[in-house]
């Protein structure tokens, strides 16, 4: 028996390391694009990239199914993008145009899409926890056995209200996962001179099943957010995930001299020696899983298909002036 | 419609309270995805005793007692808003809405218009107002001028029996974000209220006093301030019109002007504070609107611009009574 269902593990497992590569690929790429924006001076505003932190969204959004929720933060390009939005879109809604995921009204801070499940991203920091645990206690009532998860940074954990969201999840015994992405940097101040004690502890203290994986290994991610994923669903409670990372870029776009907070050095390790595409490429090659040349042509190709969706983005139209006045009021 | 309630097809009287409860048990029976969530709605059905009787007939699943955790509870409120559900979030106590105010503004306000439309938030806050209860600077306020500064955010003030269960039913049904305030010194408050399911749409104003001399634009418990101050007034021959705008927003800009170009004159209350309050819109609305016809500057009276003390004799003084709107009105027209 085990030798017939074996291959086809096997094969699914492959299918998804690959899957993973390719949309960990997809969103260094994206944000690439979103870098070239901004020093094109085509982009209105600011953006925050994802880039060094792809591992996390794809290896838990991979863990999720279409209909579960997300709810994302100021930088969560990559979570829209590994939870299945198009890129075409949210360069449109990037640059504020019509066709962007939000008619141009939100921008990248808020992109939101029903289809994927994607409450939206926020700008407050730890502004979503409450809307990731209010959906997750709609899935207990409605009994539609869909997961909630909050992705939310380290600079979160100074915010009181994840207190009483996790309260509120464990006394309610809610499908919720809290993921703490911990990139060490609360825009430019260490995460160790604003949080005080053990984070993990701070879960545990509210009996949240809690775990802390490598952030850069996404094949780690993934299992351990699938564990938590599937306890949940089966109606086990919330979970809170520690991932540590690092985000290769500044707070956002224009945060260029990052000296007076971390040193090149620094991000010179993390660039060289905990890649997440790097790691999972070396590793499925390792494995005979994948080719170099294939791992290649799948960058150029993902580098290609980003830059037709940035032309799209900037040859839609912005919507029109009238529109301000629509959508205030459902 | 707006006077539907001076034809109350039957004499059946209730309280506010139990008006209140009427139509939260109507909606929560009507429609399954209405629950209740705040602290002690259950088994205390609230301090005010205005919830008694809901855990009973819905359970524990629709009437859920939470931590003492306002802005956790309001969040959790939002998303279950946008995902299928109906919240109605309780805060005891108005005051208690500094502690939501992330939520209520920057996320349930905002969800629908940064989506594009696409994430509703259909919930309802209900918390109260009002001073003179001697529960001092925490426990006292009407802080609903702070709620009509946000796009995105309904607000009501119901004044009658009547007038909550109807409005309840329609902020319960509506798609967005409603914030409800019950005057908590108006819970006792008796009226006519019919068995019926009858909904008061929001946006709509109730002339509660036909006068012709002045227009008292009144809002929540100033309205029976109001009515009282008309009654003093026609012992001195003056004709008082009492118009309650009911929805703070939407706003029946109309139904105030109109009343305002007939008498010439107007005042306006409110128990929040008159500073930046809801006085100052609602009378630039009258000013505007019917310039040409007004004989006398609008007049606005609201809470003095003072945290409300303990001390009964200093608390009684910092909002608008019977007898401070008599004289302002006497002397307003002039007699």
């Amino acid at each position: 028996m085990t030798t017939v269902t074996q291959p086809k593990e096997a094969s699914e497992k492959v299918d998804l390391w690959l899957r993973m590569y390719r949309q960990m690929v997809a969103i260094r790429q994206f944000e690439a694009q979103v870098n070239e924006l901004y020093t094109r001076a085509l982009m209105p505003g600011l953006a925050h990239l994802y880039i060094g932190e792809e591992a996390v969204a794809v290896g838990v959004c991979e863990a999720l199914e279409r209909t579960d929720y997300i709810t994302s933060t100021h930088r969560g390009h990559g979570h829209c993008l590994a939870k299945g939005a198009s890129p075409d879109r949210m360069f449109a809604e990037l640059l504020g145009k019509k066709a962007g995921y939000c008619k141009g009204k939100g921008g990248s801070m808020h992109i939101a899409d029903p289809a994927t499940g994607n409450l939206g991203a926020n700008a407050i920091v730890c502004g979503s926890a409450g809307i990731a645990t209010g959906a997750a206690f709609s899935s207990r009532c409605l009994g539609n056995g869909r997961v909630s998860v909050c992705f939310f940074g380290e600079g979160a954990l100074g915010q009181g209200v994840l207190y009483e969201e996790m309260n509120l999840a464990q006394l309610f015994k809610l499908p919720v996962i809290y993921v703490c992405e911990n990139n060490l940097y609360t825009e430019y101040t260490h995460y160790s001179e604003t949080t005080a004690g053990d984070i993990l502890s701070r879960a545990i203290a509210f009996g949240l099943e809690a775990a802390s994986v490598d952030g850069q290994d996404v094949r780690a991610v993934h299992a351990t957010a699938q564990r938590l994923v599937d306890r949940a669903r089966r109606g086990d409670g919330p979970a809170f995930l520690l991932c540590d990372t690092y985000r290769y870029h500044g707070h956002h776009v224009g945060d260029i001299n990052r000296e007076y907070y971390r040193s090149k050095q620094e991000e010179h390790l993390w660039k060289t020696e905990r890649d997440p595409i790097a790691k999972l490429g070396k590793w499925l090659v390792e494995q005979k899983l994948a080719d170099v040349a294939a791992l290649d042509r799948l960058q150029t190709e993902l580098e290609s298909e980003m830059k037709k969706a940035v032309d799209f983005a900037v040859a839609a139209p912005y919507p029109a002036v009238d529109e301000v006045g629509e959508d205030v009021y459902a | 419609m707006p006077e539907t309630h001076l034809h109350a097809r039957d004499d059946r009287e209730l309280t506010f309270a139990q008006a209140i409860r009427e139509a939260l048990a109507e909606e929560m029976r009507r429609d399954p995805t209405v629950f209740i969530l705040g602290e002690d709605v259950a088994e205390a059905g609230t301090p005010f005793k205005v919830l008694s009787g809901l855990l009973e007939e819905f359970g524990k699943d629709r009437v859920l007692d939470t931590p003492i955790s306002e802005a956790g509870f309001t969040g959790l409120a939002v998303g279950a808003a946008m995902t299928g559900m109906r919240p109605v979030v309780d805060i005891m106590f108005g005051d208690f809405v500094t502690l939501t105010m992330d939520q209520m503004v920057n996320q349930a306000a905002k969800v629908h218009y940064m989506s594009g439309g696409k994430w509703r938030v259909p919930m309802v806050m209900r918390t109260t107002m009002g001073a003179t209860r001697r529960s001092a600077a925490q426990h006292s306020q009407s802080l609903h001028a702070w709620f009509c500064h946000v796009p995105g955010l309904k607000v009501v003030l119901p004044s009658t029996p009547y007038d909550a269960k109807g409005l309840l039913k329609a902020a319960i049904r509506d798609e967005n974000p409603v914030v409800f305030f019950e005057d908590k010194m108006m819970y006792k408050l008796k009226g006519p209220v019919p068995a019926d399911d009858y909904i008061v749409p929001l946006g709509v104003a109730d002339v509660k006093r036909v006068g012709e001399d002045i227009t008292l634009v009144a809002t929540s418990s100033m309205v029976q301030v109001a009515l009282g101050a008309a009654t003093l007034l026609e012992e001195v021959g003056i004709s008082a019109e009492v118009v309650d705008p009911r929805t703070m927003w939407p706003l029946d800009e109309r139904t105030l002007i109109e009343s305002a170009k007939k008498t010439s004159r107007a005042i306006v209350l409110d128990e929040g504070y008159e500073r930046y309050g809801v006085t100052a819109e609602l009378a630039s609305v009258i000013a505007t609107g019917a310039f040409y016809d007004l004989d006398a500057p609008v007049k606005r009276m609201g809470a003095m611009h003072v945290p409300i003390p303990f001390s009964p004799p200093l608390e009684d003084v910092t909002v608008p009574t019977e007898q401070t709107v008599f004289e302002a009105a006497r002397a307003l027209c002039g007699r």
